[in-house]
């Protein structure tokens, strides 16, 4: 035995499991604060961020911080883009936890939120709901978002059962499903665009995704959704770390493996699904977020869950915010111009391959 | 020493009734009887295919029998979730390919998933668990590095760590000593003697080298063909004809270092 304990004398590299998260969060939540109001502020209309401060501290806690304001304004501030950034932030949390999530169920670096077919699932019941000819508005809710909700989960739920007939829904079986399904509904969205004649412009929009549609009723039908399923998710952790040495192994610590895979694999769609209705598709933060906050806290999901939320939602409003400042370009567009160079930054970073 | 020479008091930890498990018809198993006490340490050795590792999935309930029972410390496994099993048995996991940047210390600390709090994950036990066995089997040198770049034989103690950390009564190990070199290979053996002596760890390891089961454990069971046909201490267990007849080698090339040592 002692040379085996000897051998640990040469130790000098930090302990990451002593590092401190909540540096790491507390920044985040500074930062999350000064793109809110940053967001808030900018855009058309300028609102000088100290009025913004101040209309915003009026309305949310009935302080009075001296300054004045317009109404135009006030309504500029608390109903346009108040719930416009609060959406964005809402759906970039929810993305970056359902992708951490994808990532670490499927085991698999390059998962996103919309790995098994829940991008095409959703875009297909969009492009359906614009060129049927029903309109229907409850809540603020047209078609389009309740069809956009509804393919999204019900090409994951597709794509899960499919993935168990041949075998046990192996993560292989999944991805390579999920690939089959996703371009199945591709199919049939391009068929639906073909056929959508003046709806097109309608159907693009979406698959841009963005957030000059946000209004506090959609905002407040999101995010119990996007908020819930990410604490369920929390709330799971252990399971989460415990796929990261593979099924067998995480079995071995304690996982129910099947029931686990289906119970994360259901609320990451669902976060993914919710998000998607009220933004259309955006791209890239459900990749990136999880894999930045990986390289500063390592792979424990207890920390990289909510450190991804944060970051996710920071990303989100500061695209967002960019869109706007461009001029009103899509968010997606914005996201896959950020993420895109970094996505392949972090492939030439991958030297030991993955497993698909 | 067998196991009925122990004293009646010592609790069975594992016991296997009749089971035989076939896939799709074919035994892999049949009816093998097993029964192990609390504290005991035990290789399992028999030829490529003689149902070592269907038994190993058995006693952790990873397989189900088709006829028997697999009872751990009393209670039936299959009345047993998984949780339940991990803090019972603790199993040295394959290394599979890690999809992201894992340290070492990362890797040790999941030995602690059966454990950890649900939402505070580890606490100040756990933490002194984990530092324990990365003691215990020598990798403090190891910490820091991503598990991803490491060379087979240092994986090979990496997961042993995770499995020390576990903690579990009962350590089932497949092949521990495959890649490793001479003096690694003989110190985890002792590792695992000073597992089953200071902390009354049972033992249960698949081992291919029938010269260290032979020479690091009291307690020899043979499986051929998926039946078990030889259980006792070394002498009794791995005599030259059933070496002969068994792995078909002359015992000779074996070595196996008999009468045992003192």
């Amino acid at each position: 035995m002692t040379a085996l304990a000897s051998a640990r004398a040469g130790f000098g590299g930090r302990s990451r499991l002593a590092r401190r998260p909540i540096a790491l969060a507390a920044l985040g939540l500074v930062g999350l604060a000064i793109v809110v109001v940053a967001g808030v502020a900018a855009g058309s209309v300028a609102v000088p961020p100290g009025d913004t401060l101040a209309i915003l501290a009026h309305r949310i806690f009935g302080l009075d911080l001296g300054a004045t304001w317009t109404q135009a304004e006030e309504t500029i501030v608390v109903d346009l883009r108040l719930p416009r950034v609060l959406t964005a932030m809402t759906v970039g949390a929810g993305l970056a936890v359902a992708g951490a999530t994808f990532q670490g169920v499927l085991r698999n670096p390059l998962a996103d939120p919309y790995v098994l077919g829940t991008a095409s699932g959703a875009a297909l019941g969009a492009a359906v709901a614009v060129i049927v000819p029903v309109r229907t508005v409850v809540l603020e809710f047209g078609l389009l978002h309740g069809l956009a909700f509804a393919g999204a989960l019900g090409a994951v739920f597709l794509v899960y059962r499919l993935s168990r007939v041949g075998g046990h829904g192996q993560m292989t079986s999944l991805l390579l499903t999920g690939y089959a399904v996703g371009s199945l509904l591709a199919a049939g969205l391009a068929m639906a665009m073909y056929l959508s004649g003046t709806g097109l412009r309608q159907i693009f929009s979406y698959l841009l995704g963005g957030f000059e549609a946000a209004s506090w009723i959609r905002f407040a039908t999101a995010l119990p959704l996007v908020l819930g399923a990410s604490a369920l998710i929390l709330a799971r952790a252990r399971s989460l770390n415990g796929f990261l040495l593979g099924e067998e192994a995480a079995a071995h610590l304690g996982v129910d493996v099947r029931r686990e895979r289906a119970i994360l694999l259901g609320l990451a769609s669902l976060a993914t699904a919710a998000a998607v209705a009220v933004s259309g598709l955006i791209g890239f933060v459900g990749l990136v977020a999880p894999h930045v906050v990986r390289l500063a806290v390592g792979p424990n999901a207890r920390l990289v869950l909510p450190l991804a939320a944060l970051l996710g939602a920071i990303l989100m409003v500061a695209a967002d915010l960019t869109a706007r400042l461009v001029g009103e370009i899509p968010v997606g567009v914005v996201t896959a111009v950020i993420g895109a160079p970094f996505f392949l930054a972090l492939l030439r970073r991958t030297r030991a391959g993955y497993e698909l | 020493m067998t196991a009925d020479d122990r004293p009646a008091a010592r609790a069975a930890a594992l016991r296997v009734e009749r089971l035989t498990v076939a896939y799709r018809g074919r035994p892999a198993l049949s009816d093998v009887d097993l029964h192990v006490a609390a504290g005991e340490r035990l290789a399992l050795v028999g030829p490529n295919g003689a149902g070592k590792s269907t038994l190993l999935r058995a006693i952790v309930g990873l397989v189900e029998p088709t006829v028997g029972t697999v009872e751990l410390a009393g209670t039936r496994i299959d009345r047993l979730d998984r949780l339940a099993i991990a803090r019972r048995i603790a199993v040295v996991p394959q290394l599979p390919q890690l999809p992201f940047a894992t340290t070492v210390e990362e890797v040790v600390a999941l030995g602690r998933l059966p454990h950890e709090h649900p939402i505070r994950g580890l606490r100040p036990a756990d933490r002194a668990a984990i530092a324990g066995a990365i003691d215990r089997v020598g990798v403090g040198h190891l910490l820091g590095r991503d598990a991803r770049e490491l060379s087979l034989g240092e994986r090979q103690l990496v997961l042993l760590a995770l499995a020390v950390a576990q903690a579990a009564p009962i350590l089932v190990l497949d092949e521990p000593t495959v890649h490793l070199d001479l003096r690694h290979q003989v110190e985890v053996m002792e590792l695992l003697a000073d597992l089953n002596a200071r902390d009354g760890t049972t033992i249960i390891a698949v081992l291919h080298d029938v010269g260290l089961a032979a020479h690091f454990f009291p307690r020899i069971v043979v499986l051929d063909h998926g039946r078990l046909i030889a259980d006792g201490p070394p002498e009794d267990a791995l005599g030259e004809e059933r070496i002969r007849e068994v792995f078909g080698v002359d015992p000779a090339l074996v070595r196996v270092p008999l009468p045992a040592p003192a």
